[in-house]
């Protein structure tokens, strides 16, 4: 059934899998809430620029925030409503930080603009591109970068591969394979439009064997939309849905470290994103909603398709809310997830899953053991990396050592703390190195531009008194020579004097140089140059008598 | 407010702990095999080893101010101890096993940083200090005495031989390595000295004069190739080892018969099997990536047949272990692995051969 010949990655993880908690019911809808919250950062990039103000009445799927830069989408309204405010709200961000937000209250009547299908296969390609960046499309797959990007083949480049990523390797999260269930023929044309626009010859759909479903419900759709889409299945083994993994998984090419996976004739989607751009062309339809999994402690796990600013703590109540002995909740899986702090920030683009956390299911990290130098990190790396080695110079603050072993190569999977029998938060030591290195980078940038500037006025102070005071002696002697072999008559006499204490005044200048680091043009130096531009005139004066004398 | 934890919130169910017992489960029918066959000094001298090296490790974390009880418990002390009560004679006297065990975690281990920062294996580290020390002590054999059997002493009179000194000067015999020195040193070939001492079978089952755990190369064995299947150890540095020792002997052997012991029993004898599986294999010592593991191992393999073969001591495997662990950091300098999308000299690699625009 699998007819492509795999390539297994290096390294990786069998975390349980905890998959059936949520799978087994079917994506379910949420009702209207009174209120939305609208992150304008929910993608990686800049910020969408704020189309409106405290007050302003929006219909559903209204552009609220406009893309700003290159690396930027859009956002729109979950519903239609009054504009309450636009002001920093907590969001589903690690740092813990908030950010700027668009805040709805709901009217009710969810009235939404009219949506126009686009004319894809006829529209000019950029106007299309820039079309799905107004509608909002971002990777749904966790790192939330604009798709439109993606989708731009470059110049006369295409892309002989697109892969669509429905390998939902973390545990607990179910959303793509109940999407992939559910609507399988909606996530193939969206592929079928992503082939076309960046000319891939095929399409590839790679799953975890875990899911047998997801795999029969697309190889069902890709028969009856007639689309040549090759359904690969791929063993259950974190990270195989890291990007990188994926494509080396299914094609064998390697993308180039620092480089895009383009580099390598490779495109790779989520299973999810494709369906977005399948309801953004077919439809019109901006990027409203996602499916997310809500499972772990609540009363009823299960995945809900959500409009984008819903609080996530009504998204929890919705599955039955939490279960009592709670200890929290995580963005994400448990791999590469975070932990929420506040319930009142809102579902975005980036969260697909939401696990309420207790202590039998994800107890506390047992105290952190001496690295005994046993590889197992170095095994389970996806990335090839030392890991442990990378640790060691990054706890003892010698980051250009941890960055010799291509620390930013990291791609923080997680599989060597995952399987480190001396419980060492190593993914933890990276990021905090990376960090400490991006901040000294900045630092040395600011002060290594203000050294050059200062360095290079220095150097042609120095090489312009060099040049002078050498071309002076060398022009003295020359003239000295010359007058001590013509003749020896009085006039000689005194011009041979006068040349001699030329040459030794040049001397003195030449040594007065020789100190570094002088600062700036002192009045000595000044002084100084004056004397050489004198002296020169003396020599000048002297050759001349000289040539007189010859004539 | 509870402290937030950071990603990846899943572990996999290993510890210390847990990667050290099952390298000890793996050493228990070798270890049973040496008690049944030496009687009870030899557990007698397990014992203080194993106490000698709890206690020192104990009172050193006290001494440096850290907790103890977690020190302890990783069983990096028991397994060292263990290791060592392995390689000594079965019947050597008590403060030979109580110093070997201070020396190994207290200067080898704790000295140096403590777990996993010791340079040297601690087991072979404090075996080479014996041997230098107490040279009479270290090379005294007894022939085998199964506990079961007439001539074994009773449990009094193992405790005198254990802890009182003397009263075994009857049962002492020659190890095979050391019967073939001695005997070359007198100028008779293998061809006459080995012929009645040599027995294959014996020496597969351990039926011989030798260390307390090391006799068995069958059991070893088995203890080794459980750790592999446990993923507790690779098999490059073993079988790198076992190679390093069989080639050269091979072809020696093959050269000059008379004057070279062959492969097979120099990879029964001695420490060689508890070397390749349990020692070769200690991560804090060894390199870390699977080519460097394999040098490794082929370099102890070679240099034991080296020291043995030419050297002043009948065993070498401890000597070899010891100059390989010295190598070791070097090793991990040049043997790196090949990063995901990068050549081996770490340079990012070429974008494909895709169409690029002109
Ligand atoms: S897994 Fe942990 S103990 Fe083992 S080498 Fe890596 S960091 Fe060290
Ligand atoms: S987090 Fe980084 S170092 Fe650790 S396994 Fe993943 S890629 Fe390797």
């Amino acid at each position: 059934m699998n007819a492509r010949t795999l390539h297994p990655f290096h390294g990786g993880v069998h975390p349980e899998e905890h998959k059936t908690e949520s799978n087994g019911r079917p994506i379910a809808t949420m009702p209207l809430l009174p209120c939305y919250v609208v992150p304008l950062r929910q993608h990686i990039g800049t910020p969408a620029a704020p189309m409106v103000k405290a007050g302003d009445r929006v219909l559903k799927g209204q552009m609220i925030g406009q893309a700003e830069g290159y690396v930027s989408t859009a956002v729109h309204a979950p519903t239609s409503g009054r504009i309450l405010a636009v002001e920093p709200r907590p969001v589903p961000h690690p740092s813990g930080l908030p950010d700027l937000c668009i805040v709805i209250e709901s009217d009710g009547e969810d009235r939404a603009v009219e949506f126009q299908p686009l004319d894809w296969r006829s529209l000019d390609p950029s106007a299309l591109r820039n079309r799905i960046r107004d509608l909002g499309l971002a990777g749904l797959g966790g790192a939330v970068f604009p798709s439109y990007i993606k989708l731009n083949p470059g110049a006369t480049r295409k892309v002989p591969t697109l892969i669509l990523n429905g390998a939902e390797c973390e545990p607990w999260i179910t959303c793509d394979d109940r999407l992939m269930r559910e609507r399988a023929d909606g996530i193939l044309r969206g592929a079928a439009a992503m082939q076309t626009m960046l000319h891939a010859d095929e399409i590839i759909v790679g799953i975890e064997d875990n899911k047998p479903e997801a795999v029969a419900a697309l190889q069902a759709a890709a028969k009856h939309l007639g689309l040549p889409v090759e359904v690969a299945i791929v063993p259950t083994l974190y990270p195989s849905g890291g990007g990188k993994q994926l494509a080396y998984l299914l094609t064998g090419k390697e993308m180039p470290a620092g480089g895009r996976s383009t580099d390598a004739g490779v495109q790779v989607f989520n299973v999810a994103t494709a369906y977005s751009l399948h309801r953004a062309i077919d439809l019109g339809e901006p990027m409203l909603a996602r499916v997310v999994t809500v499972t772990g402690h609540v009363a009823e796990p299960q995945n809900f398709e959500v409009r984008i600013g819903t609080p996530i703590g009504d998204l929890i109540r919705q599955a039955g809310g939490e279960l009592a002995g709670a200890t929290g909740k995580l963005i994400g899986g448990p791999m590469m997830g975070f932990e929420l702090r506040d319930d009142a920030a809102p579902l975005t683009k980036a969260v697909n899953c939401v696990i309420v956390k207790n202590r039998k299911l994800f107890p506390a990290a047992p105290p952190a053991m001496p690295c005994i130098r046993c590889g197992e990190c170095a095994r389970a790396c996806p990335a090839l990396l030392q890991p442990f080695e990378m640790y060691w110079y990054a706890k003892a603050k010698d980051f250009g050592k941890a960055q010799s072993y291509r620390l930013f190569d990291c791609i923080e999977c997680g599989c060597c703390s995952y399987v480190c029998p001396s419980h060492i938060p190593l993914v933890d030591f990276f990021r905090f190195a990376k960090g400490e290195i991006w901040a000294r980078e900045r630092e040395k940038e600011a002060s290594e531009q203000a050294r050059q500037r200062h360095e290079f006025h220095q150097f042609r102070l120095e090489r312009e008194k060099q040049e002078k005071a050498d071309k002076l002696a060398a022009k003295a002697v020359d003239r000295l020579k010359t007058v001590e072999t013509s003749s020896s008559d009085p006039e000689a006499e005194r011009k041979k004097a006068i040349l001699q204490a030329a040459i030794e005044r040049a001397q003195k200048a030449k040594e007065g140089i020789t100190p570094k680091n002088v600062d700036g043009l002192t009045p000595q130096i000044q002084q100084e140059i004056a004397d050489i531009e004198a002296r020169r005139a003396q020599l000048r004066e002297a050759a001349h008598a000289k040539d007189e004398d010859n004539a | 407010m509870s402290q937030l934890a950071h990603s990846p919130h899943a572990h996999a169910p290993v510890s210390v702990g847990k990667v050290m017992a099952t390298v000890m489960l793996a050493l228990v029918p070798a270890t049973v095999f040496g008690f049944w066959l030496y009687g009870w000094p030899a557990i007698f001298l397990w014992t203080v080893c194993v106490a000698a090296a709890l206690l020192g490790e104990a009172a050193t974390m006290q001494l440096q101010g850290r907790p103890a009880r977690p020190a302890l418990l990783d069983g990096s002390a028991l397994l060292t101890a263990w290791l060592l009560a392995l390689s000594l004679p079965p019947w050597a006297p008590w403060w030979i096993g109580a110093i070997g065990s201070l020396f190994a975690v207290v200067v080898t281990k704790q000295v140096f940083g403590g777990l996993g920062q010791n340079v040297f294996n601690p087991a072979m580290a404090a075996r080479v200090m014996l041997l230098i020390s107490f040279p009479v002590e270290m090379t005294l054999w007894t022939a085998p005495a199964p506990i079961t059997g007439l001539h074994a002493p009773g449990f009094a009179e193992a405790w005198r031989i254990t802890f009182g000194g003397g009263a075994w000067d009857a049962m002492t015999s020659a190890s095979l390595l050391g019967h073939v020195k001695t005997e070359f040193t007198r100028g008779v070939d293998l061809l006459s000295s080995l012929p009645g001492y040599y027995v294959p079978h014996d020496s597969v089952w351990g039926q011989r004069a030798g260390s307390l755990g090391e006799t068995s190369a069958l059991l070893l064995l088995f203890g080794g190739l459980y750790l592999i299947a446990r993923r507790i150890v690779t098999w490059h540095a073993p079988v790198a080892m076992l190679l390093g020792v069989a080639v050269p002997a091979l072809i020696a052997n093959t050269l000059a018969p008379a004057h070279y012991l062959g492969p097979l029993p120099h990879l029964l004898s001695g420490g060689i099997v508890l070397g390749a599986f349990f020692i070769a294999t200690d991560p804090v010592t060894s390199p870390n990536t699977a080519t460097g593991q394999f040098i490794f191992g082929l370099g102890c393999g070679l240099l034991t047949w080296i020291i043995r073969t030419w050297g002043g001591y009948p065993e070498g495997v401890a000597f070899a272990v010891m100059l390989m662990n010295a190598t070791t950091p070097m090793i991990d300098l040049y043997v790196k692995p090949r990063i995901y999308g990068r050549n081996r000299k770490g340079q990012s690699l070429p974008a494909a051969p895709s169409k690029k625009e002109a």
